[in-house]
């Protein structure tokens, strides 16, 4: 009799582990711990709250229908969206011209032009606000000219949307000429053959071309000005967004309650930017393949000598503000007394405590380089190029792209809701300087994370294959290989990180102490206490601090360069 | 000779695709065998199983007398060149292929001892300060093959080493290949598309397709005798004709008979496969079988020899190629349009 058995169930096959691939797995599971504690409990602290009553008590929605039928935090979240929509549609065109100078026309001095445009990328974002209450404000050399165009005054919506429009400029600009430099000089000399009009060349080939980069600059600037702390902390005045909101309710009123619902409300634009970003780059296709010829513009001189105008129109806006906070933090007495003095910066530094401030923002910046840049890129080592855990993988890119969501003021808050929390026994961390380092690596860690993602991605895919083929441990190959190749990347990282960390407000607003006050937060008090003069002093010293280290960074790159990178440079037969 | 590599059962499945089902095949020591399929077919797969660098579903790899179907790629014994070479790119090549030695804790003199034996052997001595950068592509190649064979391991794995290179540095480098893989006498196991590739190098070509195997067997076994359609299509050039298997040994084709050897119960359909250089124009001589007259109708240039297409209504609708030499066109005339009398050889025909 031939019964029909059932066949046993396949038991997955899996390959033995080599004592180094365990390693490997446990350095992935540190990251995914490190991760979640500093990451992902903070954000679900903040969600939890919403839901809490101030017992902590589940109350479902109770807490964003209280929102709701409170007129006044109603009437910031209009501001807000308002506010953003206004500053997009102002910085991204003006954003789109100059990157369109730099990429496509023939003007002189297209490096220096850049370099001037970027500028507020180095400076506190604080630093155009102040600067425009000096060209502006009550006391303001220009005040007639605002009060000529029919505003009150400085205060308010107009200088907010003024100094956001600064603040953003760079950030859309970076991506806007990285969209524009990728043209395929072969459509342009097609479209010149078919004898097609310049007018209808820039609608049918740059401007799609240019289209994803548009879009992106245009969500980056939304979600920047959004969760913006600072400029309407200094210009805003009685006009209130969501981000100065977050800030009253938890710090002035310690209403947690209400302050999560808000920090989450400031989630939204990220939302939003994720599903945009996520039906367009379905629809993206790569403009550039391999074979493409780089386009470079030819010169024209009518075309040219505009591009040239408006660049130095908005490079003289740029160091108008730049000149202002400098000219005002030298001025004696603004506006009655302007001989050049040094007493603000004396003030600031020594009487208003200033100079301590300036050791822990440095120490912030110097812990979040070195650290976050080794943390970063061994996270993107042991994702992209070890084997196993497979099913961590997933889990891990998505936790790496997850801060790149979250506003600095949302983390900062979760963090107050998650350390501060009684039970916890990472409490002790606290208003501590390591979780200040630890907080601003997670705000930024996505941006390092995809610089060492596409350095890593840029190695050969085998690497890790023939050194196990050899019985050579991947430790070895990343220590002999992948870290020499990619040292020119582990610097711009670590860049990154420290300009970031000298300038950055957002989340360690929430988590200084005394002890650990930074200088860019010593602003914001300096502003409160009216020391105009020590606060634009003090703007100018973050400034030339981030320039400073900035060429450092880049003398450092240069020099590394050198010395580690003879490979990449062919010997001449 | 004595079985070296042996795979039983193995599969592969990527969710619900399969790339590879239940492949057996055995490697004798010191072969040369070619992995030969379309892109696709599950060839490279089954190198980086062999590799460990990809997990089966199921199956057994036996590598000599050791079970190695769990075992991470560390604890394999192999050496693997890949299509990108994948050298260090900011390392020396003495430093590329002392790579594993260094590992080894071989004493400094004796590791640049072995790299200049190794560089004199793949034929770049000399090389050894240079960095990958600064040679060819064939070059880098040959170093990688260096650094694979330092450590003197019992198996090769060649992934496509070769689809990276111009054409004629692909000819010479195969042959090299070749020679050094006899010299050493090292089991050598490449993955190709090239089925001229495959045939010039291998002991033995195992052809895939669609995750199994078509055939396995020495070069001149899978031209001369493909045991399947695909192989017949994949290797080399073929005509293909419809005809009719007949009841005692009768085939037929357009209103031709020929004899063959194998026998029908009932009459049916049949491909029929013959070579380009099973078809002769000359020698015919008076009273042969097999000769038919048909028409040229298209020429196809290819430097001393011409791939001639003919048409010739007593053996079916389907043009036959032929090959014919250049000088012959020219003796006899030809051209499109001229009438063509030509042989055909029964006994090499192939049907399924």
């Amino acid at each position: 009799m031939s019964a029909v058995l059932p066949l046993p169930a396949e038991r997955a096959v899996r390959q033995r582990s080599h004592w180094t691939d365990r390693v490997a797995h446990a350095a992935l599971l540190a990251i995914v711990a490190a991760l979640v504690v500093f990451l992902a409990l903070p954000l679900a602290t903040i969600l939890a709250k919403a839901m809490q009553d101030s017992d902590e008590h589940f109350v479902g929605l109770a807490n964003f229908a209280s929102y709701l039928r409170t007129p006044a935090l109603l009437q910031s979240f209009v501001n807000s969206v308002w506010v953003s929509l206004l500053v997009t549609a102002v910085a991204v065109p003006m954003a789109f011209c100059f990157a369109y100078a730099l990429a496509r026309s023939c003007i002189p001095a297209k490096g220096v032009f850049r370099t001037i445009a970027l500028i507020p990328l180095l400076a506190p974002t604080l630093l155009s606000a102040i600067s425009l209450i000096y060209w502006f404000g009550n006391q303001g050399v220009a005040r007639g000219v605002i009060q000529a165009l029919g505003f009150k005054n400085i205060y308010g919506a107009p200088g907010v949307v003024l100094a956001e429009c600064f603040y953003v400029f760079p950030h859309a600009l970076m991506i806007l000429v990285s969209a524009l430099a990728l043209a395929d000089a072969r459509l342009y000399e097609a479209a010149r053959a078919l004898g097609t009009s310049r007018r209808r060349t820039f609608f049918t080939i740059t401007l799609p071309g240019a289209k994803y980069g548009l879009i992106s600059a245009a969500l980056v600037s939304f979600t920047l000005v959004m969760t913006d702390f600072g400029i309407p902390k200094v210009i805003g005045g009685d006009f209130n967004m969501l981000a100065t909101d977050v800030f009253k309710l938890v710090i002035g009123q310690q209403d947690f309650q209400r302050g999560a619902v808000v920090g989450l409300l400031l989630l939204t634009p990220a939302v939003l930017t994720f599903g945009v970003d996520w039906l367009v780059q379905r629809k993206q296709t790569a403009m550039l393949s391999a074979r493409a010829i780089p386009y470079s513009p030819s010169p024209s001189r009518g075309f040219d000598g505009l591009m040239l105008s408006y660049a130095c129109l908005v490079s003289a806006l740029m160091l108008a503000m730049l000149g202002m906070a400098i000219f005002a933090s030298l001025a004696t007495y603004w506006p009655y007394n302007l001989t050049p003095t040094l007493k603000h910066y004396v003030l600031g530094l020594v009487d208003a405590e200033v100079g301590p401030a300036f050791v822990s923002s440095f120490q912030l910046a110097a812990g979040t380089a070195f650290f976050g840049t080794i943390v970063v890129f061994t996270g993107a080592y042991m994702l992209e190029k070890t084997r196993g855990m497979d099913a961590l993988r997933p889990v891990v890119r998505m936790l790496s792209m997850l801060p790149m969501a979250v506003p600095g003021l949302v983390l900062g808050l979760g963090y107050i809701f998650f350390f501060n929390a009684p039970g916890n026994p990472l409490s002790g961390l606290y208003q501590t300087m390591p979780l200040l380092i630890v907080c601003t690596i997670v705000h930024f860690y996505t941006t390092g994370h995809l610089t060492a993602v596409t350095a890593l991605k840029a190695l050969d895919a085998e690497f890790e294959a023939v050194s196990a083929s050899l019985k050579v441990p991947f430790f070895t190959t990343f220590r002999r290989v992948t870290l020499p190749i990619c040292t020119p990347t582990l610097v711009d990282i670590a860049r990154y990180f420290f300009v970031n960390a000298m300038t950055t407000i957002s989340a360690v607003v929430f988590l200084y102490s005394p002890e650990t006050k930074t200088a860019s937060i010593a602003i914001l008090r300096l502003d409160e206490a009216g020391e105009a003069g020590a606060a634009a002093a003090c703007c100018i010293l973050i400034t030339a601090a981030s320039t400073v280290a900035t060429l450092i960074f880049m003398a450092l790159g240069a020099w590394i360069g050198r010395r580690t990178q003879a490979w990449r440079r062919p010997m001449r037969s | 000779m004595d079985d070296y590599l042996r795979l039983e059962g193995i599969r592969k499945s990527f969710g619900s695709f399969q790339a590879l089902r239940d492949i057996d095949l055995t490697v004798a020591r010191g072969e040369f065998v070619c992995f030969l399929g379309p892109s696709g077919c599950g060839k490279t797969t089954l190198l980086r199983i062999i590799a460990g660098l990809e997990t089966q579903t199921g199956g057994r790899i036996m590598q000599g007398e050791r079970d190695i179907s769990l075992l991470p790629p560390a604890k394999r014994d192999y050496g693997i060149v890949f299509q990108s070479y994948a050298l260090f790119p900011n390392l020396s090549v003495a430093d590329n292929v002392s790579y594993g030695l260094v590992n080894r804790r071989d004493s400094k003199a004796s590791i640049a001892a072995r790299v200049d034996e190794l560089l004199k052997l793949v034929g770049l001595p000399g090389s050894d300060a240079k960095f990958p950068a600064q040679l060819s592509g064939g070059q880098q190649q040959r170093i990688a093959l260096a650094r694979a064979l330092a450590t003197a391991p019992g198996l090769l794995l060649l992934d496509e080493p070769l689809s990276a290179l111009d054409a004629l540095e692909r000819v010479r480098l195969r042959q090299e290949i070749r020679s050094l893989q006899q010299k050493l006498g090292v089991t050598t196991i490449m993955v190709t598309h090239d089925q001229e590739e495959a045939l010039s190098v291998a002991d033995r070509i195992v052809v895939m397709n669609q995750g199994v195997i078509e055939q396995v067997g020495t070069p001149l076994e899978i031209y001369r005798d493909p045991a399947t359609p695909f192989v017949a299509d994949f290797v080399g050039k073929i005509n293909v004709l419809s005809g009719r298997l007949h009841p005692g040994r009768d085939l037929r084709i357009g209103s031709s008979r020929f004899a063959c050897e194998r026998d029908t119960d009932q009459e049916r359909e049949v491909k029929v496969y013959l070579r380009p250089e099973d078809v002769l124009a000359r020698p015919i001589a008076a009273g042969d079988p097999n000769v038919f007259d048909g028409s040229i109708d298209k020429i196809e240039f290819l430097g001393s020899y011409c791939l001639v297409r003919v048409h010739a209504e007593s053996i079916g609708t389907e043009p036959l190629t032929v090959y014919l030499s250049l000088n012959y066109l020219a003796e006899q005339g030809l051209s499109v349009g001229s009438r063509l009398p030509f042989k055909v050889l029964p006994e090499r025909m192939r049907f399924f």
